[in-house]
């Protein structure tokens, strides 16, 4: 165990470093958050100039253009971004994190070298429609359907919690091309351009009164058979290749940003005088233990896939921890914020005559409802701990007999 | 960046589970449940044969000169199989104490009470040979001292909450006694700290196996228990709570071994290569308490009936993660020291 850095990761971040601090400062004013073309510009931005410094698609093999850094490098890559205040990926999470290494690993030839530079670029921005109104965990359930007719597939049905579909050029499409019963072993993954007739896009209001999300309506949308990666009725495996890229820095720049709010919060605090308070205190204590925990969790999990090239199963049990530890968070802010939490009209502190940051923290603690949600709620990730990493036998399926 | 054990590392940890599987079988600690002394002479000499207690002891001194992470993971493999026996102390009382490297003195530790109202008690007063005296508070200044048995007035429990780990009323120690100790109380403290929290990562580690074990053999409504959603979630509960609480752990081991490393991960919270040290130490403790106590409740739980019985011995899990939740010092006094240098 040394967790100095080589000569070569230290060199790395400096001239990370140099890049953020000539850079940052270029950047337009974030746009608000309901404009959609605008974020779709800024994003985009972003990304090109990430690309043009050679620090686009970090994680990718350099074959598909990426940067191939090792899995310690792109730590330090989330690391410095986030305490630099860089933005986030923004509207290229699916390209760079799902789609794109998906056809990297699993496309043509033709597929590659056309998706795949334009991912990195940032010129083109895609949505994901896997999850349907009727199938969320049970994500095999799904029941949008795609018949061939000739060398075209047609599909219908529905998507749901797609974000920004509405700017989005491309879709990562699972199908249903199999029976009715073949769950897993009938789906597909296919390329949809979304300026094809057949798709309205419907955005979904959430409980944070936004609408990050949408819903994909489809009705006899034609995508090219072309536009199918790996085998038809071969798209589980295919999806879950692309979570196989996970390398246990999903949530870096979620965690780096919950200790910076945790800071905020004890600085709350102090100004309220909660801080005086033992209860609040150790409250303030154990979060931080805990984020902590998860920092050391997180440089584990990155080490193990450095030295192994498997992530081993931090990554796994992370979530878990980090999503209850955010709630406890957010519950934390509205505690000290007081009846200054029922309301996002900025309120002033009654001594010291500064802002509360109640609006930030009022929206902070809707949007942590998600995190036991999005990407595998905490009942699911508790089952695929207990199953895959303990051993623990399956529940059997409804109707086997006992 | 490296964080993965290393090749000497995995070899200190499978040579000594060799030695530990030899003299330390679960049916062999429990020849020791609830009698005054719970020490095995033999098995006690094997360990020190092969340097346990040396561990950090310098090579000058004749000690194996390793670092406060390789004590912490021969320490999980000791939590793990329930080694009775004052471990904490007399690791760090060797090369000061004649006779503890060796395996000839037991040391304890006695650390003195923060809560005025409530005496203290003093560990295992039927085998300690002494013990290391260490102020409970964040002091750097304080001194840790040394005293011996003979000058520790104490009553040993007539009956004690863990059966492999008896205590003693307090009455008085004996101050003239004392010899201090060299190296500040300060690192003292940190590193056995560090090194309790250790065995209990070895304890949560036992008590989930032992859990997971049963729910996989136990039948109920035709099925393994550990099919069941309502017992599947507790244990992976548990592995959540214990990969992180030992990565913290490993990682303020390494901090508080490497001063450079401290100095620059403390830059980013505003704190000093000292704080740093005592933010990730205590932090670990806090995350270890909580995850030796929470594993083992839960493994008590999941063997229903069967985990209430005085045979099954997640009992013994149970109560010693008691015992190392709060002797050295709370989990509520770690948090406070955490949240002190949280800003």
């Amino acid at each position: 165990m040394d967790l100095r850095a080589t000569p070569a990761e230290e060199a790395f971040r400096a001239d990370l470093r140099i890049w953020l601090a000539a850079t940052l400062p270029t950047l337009p004013a974030k746009p608000a958050h309901t404009d959609w073309q605008a974020r779709r510009a800024f994003d985009t931005h972003w990304q090109g100039l990430l690309h043009g410094a050679g620090y686009a698609g970090i994680d990718w093999p350099v074959e598909a253009g990426g940067r191939g850094a090792s899995p310690v490098e792109q730590l330090i890559f989330k690391e410095e971004c986030e305490r630099a205040g860089a933005p986030y990926v923004g509207l290229g999470f699916v390209g760079l994190l799902h789609a794109g290494p998906t056809i990297n690993a699993e496309g043509t030839l033709a597929q590659r070298t056309t998706y795949l530079p334009k991912i990195l670029s940032g010129e083109h921005v895609w949505c994901q429609g896997f999850s349907e109104p009727g199938s969320g965990s049970d994500l095999a359930s799904m029941r949008t359907r795609a018949v061939r007719d000739g060398d075209h597939y047609v599909v219908s049905g529905s998507k749901i919690w797609t974000s920004h579909a509405e700017v989005a050029d491309y879709c990562e499409l699972l199908v249903r091309t199999g029976t009715e019963e073949s769950r897993h072993k009938g789906i597909t993954w296919l390329i949809m351009d979304m300026s094809s007739p057949g798709i309205e896009v419907r955005p979904l209001k959430t409980i944070s009164g936004s609408t990050e999300f949408a819903e994909l309506f489809l009705d006899d949308v034609r995508i090219p058979v072309e536009n199918r990666v790996g085998e038809e009725n071969d798209g589980w495996r295919v999806t879950m290749v692309t979570l196989s890229f996970e390398r246990g820095t999903g949530f870096v720049g979620e965690l780096l940003e919950s200790m910076r709010l945790l800071r905020e919060l004890t600085d709350l605090a102090k100004r309220t005088g909660a801080y005086g308070d033992p209860g609040i205190r150790r409250r303030i204590g154990q979060l931080a233990a805990t984020f902590d925990g998860l920092w050391a969790l997180t440089k584990r999990t990155v080490s193990e896939a450095q030295a192994t090239g498997i992530p081993g199963i931090g990554g796994t049990v992370f979530k878990l921890s980090f999503s209850e530890a955010g709630q406890k968070m957010a519950d934390l802010a509205m505690e000290l914020l007081g009846d200054a939490g029922l309301l996002f009209d900025d309120v002033t502190h009654a001594t010291d005559g500064q802002p509360l940051g109640n609006a930030d923290h009022v929206e902070n603690w809707i949007k942590s409802f998600n995190l036991t949600i999005a990407a595998g709620t905490s009942q699911i990730q508790r089952n695929i701990v207990s199953e895959r990493i303990l051993g623990l036998p399956k529940e059997p399926p409804v109707g086997a007999k006992k | 960046m490296n964080f993965q054990l290393s090749d000497d590392q995995v070899a200190l940890r499978d040579g000594l589970q060799a030695i530990v599987d030899g003299y330390f079988s679960l049916d062999h600690v429990r020849a020791r449940e609830d009698q005054p002394s719970v020490v095995d002479r033999t098995g006690w000499q094997a360990l020190s044969d092969a340097g346990v207690f040396a561990l950090l002891v310098p090579e000058s001194l004749g000690g194996l000169g390793l670092s406060i992470t390789d004590a912490v993971v021969a320490m999980e493999v000791l939590g793990h199989a329930l080694v009775p026996g004052p471990l904490v102390g007399t690791m760090l009382a060797a090369g000061t104490i004649a006779g503890a490297a060796e395996g000839s003195t037991l040391v304890g530790i006695a650390a003195t009470s923060d809560r005025g109202a409530i005496p203290g008690v003093i560990e295992l007063p039927g085998d300690c040979d002494g013990y290391l005296v260490l102020p409970s508070s964040r002091d750097g200044a304080a001194p840790a001292t040394y005293v011996s048995r003979a000058n520790v007035v104490a009553t040993p429990a007539t009956r004690s909450l863990d059966p492999l780990h008896p205590v003693g009323r307090l009455e008085a120690l004996l101050e003239p006694s004392a010899q201090e100790l060299s190296g500040t109380a300060d690192a003292l403290r940190r590193n056995a700290l560090l090194l309790t929290a250790a065995f209990e990562v070895g304890l949560a580690a036992f008590a989930l196996e032992l859990s997971v074990a049963y729910a996989k053999d136990r039948y109920q409504f035709g099925r393994p228990i550990g099919s069941f959603q309502a017992i599947k979630h507790l244990l992976a509960d548990e592995l959540a709570r214990l990969e992180m609480a030992r990565a913290q752990l490993h990682y303020a081991a390494v901090v508080t071994n490497a001063p450079d490393i401290a100095a620059i991960d403390g830059e980013v919270y505003g704190l000093s290569a000292t704080q740093l040290e005592w933010r990730a130490v205590a932090g670990a403790k806090l995350l270890c308490d909580q995850v030796a106590v929470s594993a083992t409740k839960t493994a008590v739980q999941v063997h229903g009936g069967m985990g209430y019985t005085w045979e099954v011995p997640v009992h013994l899990a149970l109560k010693r993660a008691r015992v190392h939740a709060t002797m050295l010092a709370t989990s509520d006094q770690m948090a406070d020291i955490v949240a002190s240098l949280t800003h």
